[in-house]
């Protein structure tokens, strides 16, 4: 199936672009999706875990939580990209290094420590777009289960309901809603956000039709080409997130 | 942590912090400009009026700002007309190119945001207007875009912040912005944490002082939605 | 209690299985090289790595007798990506300077070539003060050339800074710099001698003050290695002594690199 897809691919971009459109540029796309996926997951687990922190009683949670979401929210993205891939690396592995000497000083009977640890340029674009976009995540979602009405939690309560059994079958569902808007908006710049990875070496498609456009001394068309690639995703993301409002809207009753 | 080189390069980070300011406001002010009117045409029931402003904020909208960048800076060289034309001895200025790019992203983010926020005019205040006997353009003009700048506050607050945060990828096109700054003290130091931890401190220093500049400005323009008792309101964020 | 001891015991046999690549018998090497830099180190269409670094590179390898692999990274943070134990040396054309070994420990040069700038040919720029005031000089950043042109002529010059050579040449090709300062060799055949290049031209003398300049390109490698440095300059004399290095060197370039 993947194999008649390449096959299909092949010949239907043969010398398009002098021969760069496919594979070249297009793996380039599938690097790019897969990173946007992979960091969409990361930002939403850390968006709920940001949630709950912010509205938690604990003041130590809620400390931690807004100072992660102000702080992520008033530094460019591009800054902390090379904070974590450039500085990340460093302190993990220093880390380690530290703890061995450590272990060392302290004669202990097993080594401590580690000497390095690998951080490839997609891990770290990964973790620095989930980071970012974490805390992105973290306010639209504490918006979202804050607009939950509390006549809705206040029956689950009535109903005998433990505190868990409230957050996961009332709150929760009801919040989903109210966060598809937030959502979608916070795909759509994460998305975006990828390219940033093609400045730190990764070779996405951005990175690429750097490459294709300096060896064939086309770069606009290139970047071009990118831009509609990346108007592809938007356009798509826009009708799965479209029917996914609707979906979770039913019941709603609409103007 | 090697403090001597930062504290010795802030003399650049300055000047960075400088060329960060300057490019903010330039695009923002020329940008501003460039989506008022693209916001009314847009808005117009019309598509073919309609088609090519939506078509310019669709596209600034749906691509990265980097590849916008790189479009104009890298691209435009591409073409022999160009690089022939009078425009070239400013285009081939990274900054010119940086503030053509932002001001086009800019652009369209404010020109959707007023677009929406014309949209919204209460019908009863335009058909107050049409009763009074204003033409079309002069609606537009007293009562649909006043009080869509006002709506339009706290969310152009936040395209402002996009825009300060934006313009960090200048720094990627040779300009010594806060970004390029620290960048310069980066690889001449190899003292990544301290060099890009600095210029995050200075754009979290300047987005703050964004967000302090908007409270006041939406406390001015919204003090009509203040509550009698003047506890401000919290609004939009 | 019991579930505790467990994990007390699982963590500690972690660390001791991370504590087994600790040992340093530098049988497994990591090398960092650059990419963007023909013909010491480029990538082909097709995504692999070449180039008169890559092939040294492969060449020492095989002498110290380690298993090797190439990690590829770019020059602004390729020292701190050593440091970082990203990798284990570098291998990219890197300049032996005063400043860089506060950082990392170097081996003996493995090539020594002058630095040279080039203009756009017909401009009729000269390399003096005069002539150069106010034009824009492209060099690739934190490289010896970008710290010679800020000293010497950073008052009268404005310097472009670019994270690799190949962005240089770009700009140079589009007109935004009037002179480019790089190593000879590397501006020969990375710019002037490809179609890119074909309206440039070298100007003025060959620079090789040490002061600046260095001693010629070395291999990085972290301070708490000089075991590797060892092992790296025995290895160098050997290719240069069996004519391996000649081997490589003559598929690059008609003369020989090492230098005086």
């Amino acid at each position: 199936m993947l194999a008649d897809l390449h096959t299909w691919l092949t010949t239907a971009s043969a010398g398009l672009l002098d021969g760069y459109l496919y594979p070249f540029i297009l793996q380039g796309m599938l690097l790019t999706i897969e990173l946007a996926l992979l960091s969409l997951l990361l930002a939403v687990g850390l968006g709920i875990l940001g949630a709950l922190a912010r509205l938690s009683r604990s003041p130590i949670a809620r400390g931690i939580a807004t100072g992660y979401t102000t702080l992520i929210r008033g530094v460019p993205d591009i800054v902390l990209m090379f904070i974590f891939f450039y500085g990340g690396q460093l302190l993990v592995n220093d880390l380690g290094a530290r703890l061995a000497a450590l272990g060392e000083t302290w004669s202990l009977p097993f080594a401590v420590g580690w000497d390095y640890v690998e951080i490839s340029e997609f891990t770290a674009g990964v973790f620095t777009i989930g980071l970012i976009f974490g805390a992105y995540m973290a306010e639209t979602f504490r918006g979202a289960i804050l607009a939950v009405p509390r006549g809705e939690i206040e029956a689950g309560h009535a109903y005998g309901m433990t505190p868990f059994q409230v957050f996961t079958r009332i709150t929760l569902p009801a919040s989903v809603r109210h966060a598809i808007p937030g959502f979608g908006n916070n795909w759509l710049v994460l998305a975006k956000a990828t390219a940033l990875v093609s400045v730190i070496g990764l070779d996405d498609m951005v990175f690429r039709a750097g490459q294709a456009g300096g060896s064939t001394r086309q770069p606009f068309t290139f970047y071009l080409v990118v831009a509609v690639l990346y108007l592809l995703i938007t356009a798509v993301s826009d009708v799965v997130l479209r029917h996914l409002d609707r979906r979770y809207s039913v019941g709603v009753r609409r103007a | 942590m090697d403090v001597e080189a930062i504290v010795d390069n802030l003399p650049l980070y300055l000047q960075g912090t400088w060329m960060t300011i300057q490019l903010v406001a330039l695009s923002l002010l020329v940008g501003l400009g460039l989506a008022v009117p693209v916001a009314v045409v847009a808005g117009s029931r019309r598509v073919w009026v309609s088609a090519l402003p939506r078509a310019y904020i669709y596209f600034f909208r749906g691509t990265p700002l980097l590849v916008q960048m790189f479009l104009i800076y890298y691209g435009l060289a591409q073409f022999e007309a160009v690089r022939e034309s009078f425009l070239w001895p400013l285009l081939k200025e990274a900054y010119a190119c940086a503030l053509l790019a932002f001001v086009l992203n800019t652009g369209a983010y404010t020109a959707e945001i007023l677009r929406g926020a014309i949209a919204q005019t209460p019908f009863g205040e335009i058909e107050a207007a049409r009763a009074c006997g204003m033409s079309r353009a002069m609606i537009m003009r007293r009562i649909q875009l006043p009080s869509a700048f006002r709506r339009a506050l706290p969310a152009y607050g936040n395209e402002v912040i996009f825009m300060l945060h934006g313009s960090a990828l200048a720094g990627v096109i040779t300009i010594v912005d806060l970004f390029g700054a620290a960048r310069i003290v980066n690889s001449r130091y190899f003292v990544p944490f301290e060099s890009f931890l600095t210029a995050g401190a200075f754009y979290l220093g300047l987005t703050f002082l964004i967000v302090w500049g908007f409270k006041l400005w939406e406390r001015r323009w919204h003090a009509h939605l203040r509550a009698r008792d003047a506890t401000p309101t919290v609004t939009g964020r | 209690m019991k579930t505790r001891t467990t994990a007390w015991l699982a963590a500690a046999a972690l660390m001791l299985g991370a504590a087994v690549v600790h040992a340093k018998d530098y049988k497994k090497l990591r090398i960092g090289v650059e990419g963007a830099y023909p013909p010491f180190s480029e990538v082909t269409p097709d995504g692999k790595l070449q180039g008169f670094d890559i092939d040294i590179a492969m060449a020492l390898c095989a002498e110290i007798g380690a298993e090797c692999s190439l990690v590829q990274q770019d020059w602004d943070g390729i020292i701190p990506a050593l440091l970082a134990r990203k990798y284990d040396a570098i291998i990219a054309s890197m300049s032996i300077t005063e400043e860089r070994k506060k950082k990392v420990a170097f081996t003996d040069k493995y090539y020594n070539t002058p630095a040279k700038f080039a203009r756009r040919k017909g401009s009729g720029i000269e390399i003096d003060p005069a002539s150069m005031k106010g034009k824009a000089v492209g060099v690739q950043r934190a490289t010896t050339h970008d710290n010679f042109i800020t000293a010497t002529y950073g008052d009268a010059v404005e310097v472009k800074r670019y994270a690799s050579q190949d962005e240089a040449y770009l700009d140079a090709v589009a007109g935004r710099v009037d002179l480019l300062l790089a190593d000879s060799v590397a501006m020969s055949d990375g710019f002037l001698k490809t179609d890119n290049g074909k309206d440039w031209e070298f100007v003025g003398p060959d620079f090789v003050d040490p002061k600046f300049f260095g001693e010629g390109a070395g291999i990085a490698v972290r301070k708490d290695d000089p075991e590797l440095v060892e092992l790296f300059n025995k290895a160098i004399a050997t290719i240069r002594a069996n004519g391996k290095y000649k081997e490589i060197n003559d598929k690059y370039f008609p003369f020989d690199v090492f230098g005086n």
